[in-house]
């Protein structure tokens, strides 16, 4: 009875960890290609925030979940224009531009929640998205309860990492992301258009961050509230570090992330003596920082991040 | 086409007008809200001005709000200067504010409570800042990203704090017990709440303007912030600028919340900020990073939130309209410093 209740317990566990990584998988995945193309979007934050609001918006109005991911990612891929506008094409300071991004974003979306909710005493909720068990594979013990029952969103974050490693290695618009963060002026004499390559990783990324904030409001959360994000965008800047700025690292520094988080949860849950459960959630936090101590000497960023680029200057 | 083309000289005029320019700027562009909101612009407009600067008690309450938004956008002008890029202000706010409340809670004489809570609060900012900085001199970790996490750190601290050791037993309610009213700040006109730490942080922004304009570290601050190889050149230790920077940096974002403990609140609650770290932000960029231009800056946005409530309050839109402003306003203040070093040249295909 008892080894039945404890493969129970480790099937939710890793159920839980796979579930609290996808978002910051989304996020740091888009994160990590703006970075790549030299552009630091500290936007993050809002961007997550407000794609989960209009993503929940659009479903609540319409019913359909994936018109809601639709308008997140669309969301979360304006907001990226908006950001590499400022950044990109006046190149204006990348943090105080990603900050302005955060503050006009969260601001902007708790201000729409009431004019297009009202004030209600129960706050809106919707049927979020369910888990669809994978035939066959749902029947590996263990790993498949955990890893292949879970919702599309989920299945979309574990193809979207080999994806993004392709594009990112493989392809030409990879290569040329990687010569614009590297070195735009060679990039610029090798004909690759600089704004243009950063406008488009900007905006891929912003679209991924939008897909992070759909799955907090549509398959975590089914509702939208105050905390919905609560400094999951800050921590995949620390991953994409961690990660150094590679796809595959970055899904394990999501990873790694989300163990110590449901290892945060389940803490809590087991009621350790008379600490709150607020002293739990800065571990995560603490971990992140304290790993990127460790990991931060040898990680070499991208060289032009943060520079902005004009052609006419030397 | 048009091309951005390097100024050779500035305008002195520019340094009032661009803020000037991006504030109206920004409250064009946000008077859409209030439109979608269902509230009519000139009204909703109206009702924040006269909310925040109608009347004495209006203009008290609004410098009250300015108070905590002059030391963080102090804080932040003086990091920004260096080029350490303290975004952890937020937490080096709550840091200060738990350590003076945990001063102010022990009897003694009122001025000493004060003074000692003050000092409290002052260390326990710089401590929080000298984190990022410590990790970015020793172990080349980005300086943003570890002054951001930090926030989310302190902020659950104080959470934990609140809901355990420091909560109420008596009603439950998640709040720090008060402390002793000897040590709140005396209020300066009898019937508002215009209190002591408000001129601290008035008196504070010229003292940090002459420290940057005038004193050797603020030299040292402006040549490593402008071009650090230079400062290393001419015999200046960058890192050892760089964690003065943080501690004094830290300290002043610390004494914004020894003031709203010590003047507004008089105990910790989780909503002892809302958000005045990162308006802190707001307010350096607005002020140019100048030190004095830091109190009209906060002046405006303190208007613009005390404003923005009055304004909730009697039209219904709501409240969040200035953080839109404050966003927006960041923003516009951005693009208007780009004009104060390029020109927009037409230039034939």
């Amino acid at each position: 009875m008892s080894a039945v209740f404890e493969q129970i317990f480790q099937v939710g566990f890793l159920a839980a960890i796979i579930r609290i990584a996808t978002p910051l998988a989304f996020a740091t995945l888009g994160e990590m290609f703006s970075e790549r193309a030299g552009v630091l979007n500290l936007g993050i934050e809002g961007i997550m925030l407000l794609s989960a609001m209009a993503g929940f918006t659009a479903t609540s109005m319409s019913g359909s979940l994936w018109l809601g991911v639709l308008v997140a990612v669309a969301t979360g891929a304006l907001m990226g224009a908006v950001h590499a506008l400022f950044t990109v094409a006046l190149g204006l300071s990348q943090h105080v531009c990603g900050i302005g991004v955060t503050l006009f974003c969260s601001g902007l979306a708790y201000f729409l929640y009431r004019p297009i909710f009202g004030q209600q005493s129960v706050p809106p909720s919707i049927k979020g998205f369910q888990p669809e068990p994978i035939p066959l594979l749902s029947h590996i013990p263990i790993l498949g309860p955990a890893v292949f029952n879970q919702f599309t969103l989920v299945y979309l974050a574990i193809i979207a990492v080999p994806l993004a490693a392709l594009v990112l290695y493989r392809t030409p618009w990879g290569l040329s992301v990687r010569m614009v963060g590297e070195n735009p002026r060679a990039a610029d004499s090798a004909g690759v258009s600089v704004i243009g390559t950063r406008f488009q990783a900007v905006i891929l990324g912003g679209a991924l961050m939008g897909l992070a904030g759909a799955f907090l409001t549509m398959a975590q959360f089914n509702a939208f509230t105050f905390g919905v994000v609560s400094g999951r965008g800050w921590v995949a800047i620390a991953l994409v570090v961690f990660g150094r700025w590679d796809p595959w690292r970055s899904a394990g520094a999501a990873l790694l992330f989300a163990f110590v988080d449901a290892l945060q949860l389940r803490m809590q849950a087991s009621g350790l003596g008379h600490i709150p459960y607020e002293a739990f959630l800065m571990l995560p936090f603490i971990f992140t920082i304290v790993a990127m101590a460790f990991m931060s000497r040898n990680a070499v960023a991208p060289s032009a991040l943060l520079k902005p680029f004009r052609r006419e200057e030397r | 086409m048009f091309r951005l083309e390097a100024r050779t000289s500035t305008p002195a005029w520019f340094n009032l007008a661009l803020p000037l320019l991006a504030i109206a700027a920004t409250l064009v562009l946000c008077s859409g809200l209030i439109a979608i909101a269902g509230a009519g612009v000139i009204e909703a407009y109206g009702v924040m001005l006269s909310a925040s600067l109608g009347d004495s008690y209006a203009i008290t309450e609004t410098l009250v709000r300015a108070a905590p938004m002059i030391f963080t956008g102090l804080a932040v002008a003086i990091a920004f200067r260096a080029k350490f890029w303290n975004i952890g202000a937020e937490g080096q706010l709550l840091a200060g504010a738990v350590a003076s409340c945990f001063v102010g809670a022990i009897p003694m004489p009122g001025y000493l409570a004060m003074l000692l809570m003050a000092l409290a609060g002052a260390a326990a900012g710089a401590a929080v800042a000298l984190v990022p900085a410590t990790l970015r001199v020793k172990f080349k970790v980005d300086d943003v990203v570890s002054s951001l996490l930090l926030n989310s750190v302190i902020y659950y601290a104080l959470m934990a704090l609140i809901e355990g050791p420091w909560k109420d037993s008596f009603s439950g309610y998640p709040i720090s017990p008060p402390v002793e009213d000897s040590a709140n700040f005396p209020v300066l006109i009898e019937g508002t709440r215009l209190h002591l730490g408000v001129v601290a942080a008035l008196i504070a922004a010229p003292l940090c303007w002459f420290l940057i304009a005038r004193m050797t570290l603020g030299f040292r601050i402006r040549v490593t912030g402008e071009n650090p190889e230079a400062a290393r050149y001419s015999g200046i230790n960058v890192q050892r600028v760089l964690i003065s920077t943080a501690l004094l940096s830290g300290a002043l974002a610390g004494l914004a919340g020894v003031g709203e403990v010590g003047g507004v609140h008089f105990q910790v609650m989780s909503d002892i900020s809302p958000g005045y770290g990162y308006s802190g932000i707001v307010v350096a960029m607005l002020a140019r990073l100048n030190p004095l231009g830091v109190v009209p800056a906060a002046l405006f946005l303190a208007a613009v939130m005390t404003g923005a409530e009055a304004m909730s309050r009697a039209t219904g839109v709501p409240a969040f309209l200035s953080d839109v402003i404050q966003g927006t306003a960041l923003l516009a203040m951005l693009v208007a410093l780009l004009f104060t070093a390029y020109r927009i040249r037409r230039v034939a295909k």
